[in-house]
């Protein structure tokens, strides 16, 4: 902080007055923070004295406790026998889970049906416009459910007993199972080889970008990135073993069992969330596209630039900044709607917690637990996205 | 939903933490003054509570509210009832919402401290069992192991699933759905291969809900636990919970000494029987006692009838036999203390 000293005798010193209205300010906030000071510390002891007049338990404690009941879908390891954090920290899991992996393929979707709204082809402009239209304007609760009643309807997908494989893939109403590697050494080196790859072309990239500018010529990086992405892993596979073992789903008495599996309950919410959302990104990119002035269009045309070019290097560029902020928004609505999840069973943090606050009676404390967790995943999103934003605004020249 | 928890967290502490005063007064005179007992039920399960089309609401939950309704107000139609799912009811309960949650619960030792309830007897022995398809060709619980279960959250039903297949060393995977349409409905779906609850609840889902009428489908012969289901109310309120209990005890005793809806109004005239006389309020003192009118049984029994009659209208159409909820010298465990 710079102080400016003003020059002695300049101007009498000003005698701050109460009628002085940055003085007058200061005291209304103060005393406004003070009342909702107040009023909180009010509700506060209120809440607890008449909690604890009605016998009902309060405080965290209830988090060490043995939780009791089983979860469907787990990243991390987990029995009934854990206690409760665990199955909360299960919950918050596969609530990320659905909300990233929503929120890629939704991006993705959303700028298909963006751009493909703006087509000169009338059919597909058509179909786009009201593949945004009648979507957004079902309720996403609605889709979830429909998605799920389909997914688990036996007139759609065969029983486990009756599922045939595909390739050792199995569709079944509980459930796609498909065949993975079985765990090994092997696998897990060949995983850290492929992310040590991809760090290494990233600088190398950054470093031929430098080139780029600095002498005008630059080597491509297509083959010697192949080379690596492959390679690197490949090594890292054969080795640690060369391992080849495959664990197929089968099925063992009620259900089939091995491989992997993508439950009805996430799939569900995974369309729902993922189709309702990418309607109103396909808006926003078709909105932002239109933001981008005609002349832009047509100035690289009379360059002679192909269409698709034209679109990935001078508009979409600028359409971006456009796009960006309410785009935020629509992430952020995609991660809270995944509470929807409680409808049809997906286990995500708003259904575990929900299911706590049932066992244990303690509704304050685990709507306090949603609330920051819910908070504090909005308020990441939007940093990390007006991070981005200010990146992608300081690309003008 | 997350709005829904948010405005039920809203509402709680808006609720417990303005209303200082909710406390201080009697839940019987509030009953009084409103004119209505605010009731808390299931949201649609035959025997226990299930609304038909015009809105009128059956079953042995809803009978017992109307009991209480009749012995204050002399009229059993003076109940408004709020239907409650399994993860509402014990908040409702505890914010004031509702003055009696009758509601097939069952009386735990968490509920009946921890979390702010009492509760005033049992009224319904009950124990969980599966329902599972005839197809499956399963013949006892023990050869589960493997299943996909249906569910619903935050009951004991969960737990002692959770429970069951820990202690048989078996697995499973559980599904589990909040509202009971929903889980019913994955169930018979194909969803899951067991489905799970009360086996009283089993028994009306599978007469009112499976499809073919319940003849694709079996419960399956164990009973996994204990679940004495029975009416709650708030802590601190020794009168309101003492008038709920003996409401049960009073149609309990009216089955044992031949009180039925039938014969209440004759009997209470000229009955020599001492017994019967404190019971129907013939000689005076009970009703002062718990501070209810004198001829509190006389209207509860003629409202709904003994607690057999209450029976057979309700959970015999079920296929259930009467078993542990028989009166105790029938059988049963059903022993009510002496109104004296
Ligand atoms: N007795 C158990 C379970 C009672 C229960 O809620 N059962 C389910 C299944 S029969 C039910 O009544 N659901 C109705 C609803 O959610 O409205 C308990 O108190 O936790």
């Amino acid at each position: 902080m710079t102080v400016v000293s003003e020059p002695k005798g300049a101007s009498p010193p000003r005698r701050r007055s109460f009628y002085d209205k940055d003085v007058q300010a200061i005291v209304w906030q103060a005393v406004f923070l003070c009342v909702v000071v107040a009023i909180g510390w009010f509700l506060y002891r209120n809440t607890m004295q008449n909690l604890a007049a009605r016998n009902i338990k309060t405080g965290f404690d209830f988090l060490g406790s043995e939780a009791g009941f089983e979860i469907g879908e787990t990243l991390i390891a987990y029995s009934p026998a854990a206690n409760y954090t665990r199955a909360l920290a299960v919950g918050f899991l596969n609530t990320l889970q659905v909300a990233i992996i929503g929120i890629v393929l939704a991006t993705l979707l959303g700028i298909a049906v963006g751009i493909g709204s703006l087509s000169k082809n009338w059919l597909v402009a058509k179909l786009t416009a009201g593949y945004i239209h009648f979507l957004r304007n079902i309720p996403v609760l609605l889709q979830i459910v429909l998605w799920y009643t389909i997914l688990i309807s036996e007139r759609f997908l065969p029983g486990p007993r009756q599922a045939e494989a595909f390739l050792g893939i199995f569709a079944t109403q509980r459930g796609v199972y498909f065949p993975v590697p079985q765990a090994h050494a092997g696998w897990t080196a060949a995983l850290v080889g492929f992310l040590l790859a991809a760090v290494a072309l990233t600088l190398m990239s950054r470093w031929n970008a430098q080139r780029r500018e600095d002498t005008g010529t630059a080597r491509s990086l297509f083959l010697p990135g192949v080379a690596l992405l492959m390679g690197v892993p490949f090594l890292a596979w054969a080795l640690n073993g060369a391992p080849t073992a495959i664990d197929w789903p089968t099925l063992r008495g009620f259900n089939l069992s091995g491989g992997a599996r993508i439950t009805p309950e996430f799939a569900a919410v995974l369309f729902g969330l993922t189709v309702y959302t990418s309607a109103f990104i396909g808006e926003i990119v078709r909105s932002g596209i239109m933001a981008v002035p005609k002349g832009q269009t047509e100035a690289a045309r009379a360059l002679g630039l192909k269409p698709s070019v034209i679109l990935r290097k001078v508009i979409l560029p600028q359409a971006m900044r456009v796009i960006v902020p309410p785009l935020t928004s629509q992430y952020l609505n995609l991660t809270k709607n995944s509470s929807l999840s409680v409808a049809v069973g997906y286990p995500d943090l708003v259904n575990v917690a929900n299911t706590t606050i049932n066992q244990t009676g303690q509704a304050i404390e685990g709507v306090t637990i949603i609330m920051i967790v819910y908070l504090v995943t909005s308020l990441a999103t939007s940093a990390f996205m007006n991070w981005y934003n200010e990146r992608i605004a300081l690309v003008e020249r | 939903m997350l709005k829904r928890s948010l405005i039920a967290v809203a509402t709680a502490t808006l609720a417990l933490g303005i209303c200082t005063t909710a406390n201080a007064g009697s839940r019987l005179d509030a009953v009084k003054a409103r004119g209505q007992l605010v009731c808390g039920v299931n949201t649609g399960l035959a025997g226990f509570a299930l609304a038909d089309s015009t809105g009128k609401w059956t079953g042995i939950d809803v009978d017992l509210c109307r009991a209480i309704a009749a012995s204050m107000f002399g009229d059993a139609e003076k109940v408004r009832y709020v239907p409650l799912n399994t993860q509402q009811r014990f908040t409702a309960l505890q914010t004031g919402e509702v003055d009696i949650l009758s509601r097939n619960t069952t009386w735990t030792l968490t509920r009946d401290t921890q979390q702010g309830l009492n509760f005033a007897a049992t009224l319904y022995y009950d124990g969980q069992g599966f329902m599972v398809a005839k197809k499956l060709g399963v013949k006892s619980a023990k050869e589960l192991d493997g299943a996909a279960v249906c569910v619903q959250p935050g009951t004991t039903t969960e737990l002692n699933l959770a429970d069951y297949f820990r202690a048989n060393n078996m697995k499973f995977k559980p599904v589990v759905i909040e509202n009971l349409q929903e889980v019913n409905a994955a169930f018979f779906a194909g969803r899951c291969d067991v489905l799970t609850t009360d086996a009283s609840g089993l028994a009306a889902i599978l007469t009112k809900d499976a499809p073919n009428k319940g003849a694709d489908h079996v419960i399956l012969p164990e009973l996994i636990s204990k679940e004495p289901l029975g009416p709650a109310v708030a802590q601190g309120d020794e009168q309101w919970i003492d008038i709920v209990r003996w409401t049960i005890f009073a149609l309990l005793e009216a089955e044992e000494y031949g009180i039925s809806s039938t014969n209440v109004e004759q009997l209470a005239k000229d009955t020599t029987n001492p017994n019967i006389a404190r019971i129907l309020g013939k000689t005076p003192g009970m009703g002062k006692a718990i501070g209810l009118p004198e001829d509190w049984v006389v209207r509860a029994v003629k409202a709904v009838g003994n607690y057999g009659q209450m029976w057979d209208r309700h959970i015999k159409p079920l296929g259930l036999p009467r078993g542990l909820n028989n009166l105790w010298n029938k059988g049963g465990l059903m022993y009510a203390p002496p109104i004296r």
